[in-house]
């Protein structure tokens, strides 16, 4: 019996290993600790070459002048030192779009998770046959392609024939009849943004509702037999226990959202215009618009570098979570 | 009560508002594809597809190659889930059932591998797939879409292996079989489901993707996603047939995300409550 094998019968049922094998006969052990990297081995190739590799070529790219030249070969890239950067930090416009990003991601995930939570309270208090309907709108939005969505949107909200702009007439006092809602940047990031949220609220809101379930109903009436209202309830009880979820949801949107670019990319028809570029499409942009791969590269740096405080955070949560299972 | 019955009665109309405000953009798609051509242009909408027409799905058809890209997006999405599964099913087994130095590590590396957005990575793969002559070749395509299949893969298996109490491994052992037996007997059977469910999410996400299909094959090979976008751009804004392309993309997905969303869901959040 190898050390492996005899762990697994020591270990008590609830924790499956420790990161460490146990101490045991040195023949065995060393025997044994080569299967799990034989059985990682495949995986770990793959990441290497297609993830590991091009991370790389990222950042020594972000470094170099690398345009159409040196795409064909016909002239080695150079080193430009931190040239790249210093482009782009001084210039006006990717600050503003570092600004326009944050702005809508923020502004998505905040209304992504309010919206969430809220349609996940509101889950538990209606009639059983209203939550069904609500699921299966629900779950069908979830589905949708991000390339349907993005379609259908455009459809909707077309200036001529897009059933928004008729239903908006409707209303007494206002004319919408030819309205363009991408004439201006904020206008038509915020129909963009309505789109991001509308198909990431239903993971959200049946997530949040599945927490929901786990919350001991004792203790929301213990609380309330204290004296705390239906607010405050949900502020000392249900919001301290669902917290992990939150933070769970809250990063992976951030993640999410910052990185959003068909939507763009493809609702202003492969050319988004200035006053819509976020960081995704404007890296882009430096880059297969531009030829600048290297001034790309350096904004996808960015880009990511910005990310990582965020995806710390989760990756702390899901650990957690990785030990409690 | 009469208080309580008024008060469901609010919640049960904002029940019935979310479900207009989230159903309606999948109603319009199948409004739209349904109903003549003519009636989805004209200035008052219609809000039945009346009479029920098939010719926007036929126009579809007709304006650009239709089964290449699916049948392109079908090879592509299952070899994708299919390699992603055998090679990630045995590092899942790896990083859950057995104890080894610099197992954290690994996981910590799968965890931080997906949190990487793909829009970022698309300059150096485009570089990299020029570089080894795959660019415009599916297996290329195949091998970027495992940059983000596997991990998830990996990461989806192990939550549903560590679901597998150890103790029926160990029983089967104690009767006899041997490591590798126990597991094709006793733990495989009750993994299945879990398998079935990974992939097919995988293949969704597969199906889905657009920026690196996009990006790495030329029009004439496109995939069902770039054929749907490229609706807008080579032929103008013809939003009925359209609308058709864009049901007969949906619907295969969301009958699959039906088969496992409840699955996924559950996966997802099992345990987070405790932590």
């Amino acid at each position: 019996m190898s050390a492996a094998e005899t762990t697994t019968v020591e270990a008590p049922p609830t924790r499956h290993s420790s990161p460490l094998p146990p101490p045991g006969p040195r023949r065995s052990r060393r025997s044994a600790a080569g299967v799990p990297w034989l059985l990682l081995a495949p995986t770990l190739l793959v990441l290497l070459l297609v993830l590991g590799y091009p991370l790389v070529r990222l950042v020594t790219l972000s470094f170099q002048h690398f345009g159409q030249p040196q795409l064909w070969g016909f002239k080695p890239a150079e080193w430009a030192g931190f040239g790249n950067f210093t482009t782009i930090l001084g210039d006006g416009e990717f600050w503003s779009v570092v600004w326009r990003t944050v702005w809508f991601a923020g502004g998505a995930v905040l209304l992504t998770m309010v919206l969430g939570m809220l349609l996940a309270l509101l889950l538990q208090r209606v009639s059983p046959w209203v939550k069904i309907l609500v699921n299966i709108a629900l779950v069908a939005s979830w589905a949708m392609p991000v390339i349907v969505a993005v379609t259908v949107f455009k459809w909707m909200f077309d200036s001529d024939y897009g059933v928004l702009n008729w239903l908006l007439s409707k209303l007494p006092g206002v004319d919408f009849d030819g309205h363009n809602w991408f004439a201006t940047g904020p206008q038509g990031l915020a129909v963009i943004m309505l789109l991001v949220v509308w198909g990431a609220v239903p993971f959200v809101a049946i997530t949040l509702g599945a927490g929901l379930t786990q919350v001991p109903k004792e203790l929301e009436e213990a609380a309330r037999l204290d004296g705390a209202g239906a607010l405050g309830t949900f502020r000392y009880v249900t919001l301290p226990i669902l917290k992990p979820i939150i933070v769970m949801l809250t990063t992976l949107s951030v993640i999410w959202d910052m990185g959003v670019f068909p939507q763009v990319y493809l609702m202003r028809g492969g050319h988004p215009e200035p006053e819509f570029q976020l960081l995704t499409t404007y890296s882009y942009t430096k880059a297969f618009v531009v030829n600048d791969y290297g001034g790309g590269s350096a904004i996808a740096l960015i880009t990511v570098a910005l990310l990582l405080g965020v995806v710390a955070v989760y990756m702390r949560q899901m650990l957690k979570i990785g030990e409690v299972e | 009560m009469k208080t309580t019955g008024m008060s469901k009665l609010g919640y049960n109309a904002l029940g019935l508002l979310a479900f207009v405000g989230f159903g309606f953009p999948v109603y319009w798609m199948l409004n739209t594809a349904f109903k003549p051509a003519k009636d989805a242009i004209d200035p008052d909408p219609h809000f039945i597809p009346w009479p029920l027409s098939l010719e926007n799905f036929r126009r579809a058809l007709s304006i650009a190659d239709f089964w290449g890209p699916v049948g392109r997006s079908l090879i592509v999405s299952l070899s994708t889930v299919g390699i992603g599964l055998v090679v990630g099913l045995l590092a899942a087994l790896a990083i859950s059932r057995f104890a080894f130095r610099g197992r954290k590590i690994v996981i910590v590396g799968i965890l931080a591998v997906q949190m990487v957005p793909l829009v970022a990575m698309i300059i150096p793969v485009f570089l990299l797939l020029n570089d080894l002559g795959q660019y415009d070749k599916l297996p290329g395509l195949i091998l970027t879409y495992l940059t983000f299949i596997l991990p998830f893969t990996v990461w989806t298996l192990r939550g549903f292996i560590v679901n597998i109490p150890k103790e029926l491994e160990e029983a089967a052992m104690v009767d006899g079989c041997s490591r590798t037996g126990a597991f094709v007997r006793v733990v495989f059977p009750l993994l299945a489901p879990g398998l079935v469910a990974t992939s097919i999410y995988g293949f969704i996400q597969a199906w889905n993707e657009y920026l690196y299909a996009l990006m790495l094959l030329s029009q004439q090979h496109q995939t069902a996603t770039v054929w749907l976008s490229s609706f807008t751009t080579s032929h103008g804004t013809e939003y009925a047939p359209m609308m058709a392309g864009s049901t007969m993309m949906a619907i295969p997905v969301v009958i699959l995300f039906l088969i496992v969303q409840r699955k996924m869901a559950a996966g997802l959040t099992a345990g987070a409550v405790k932590g």
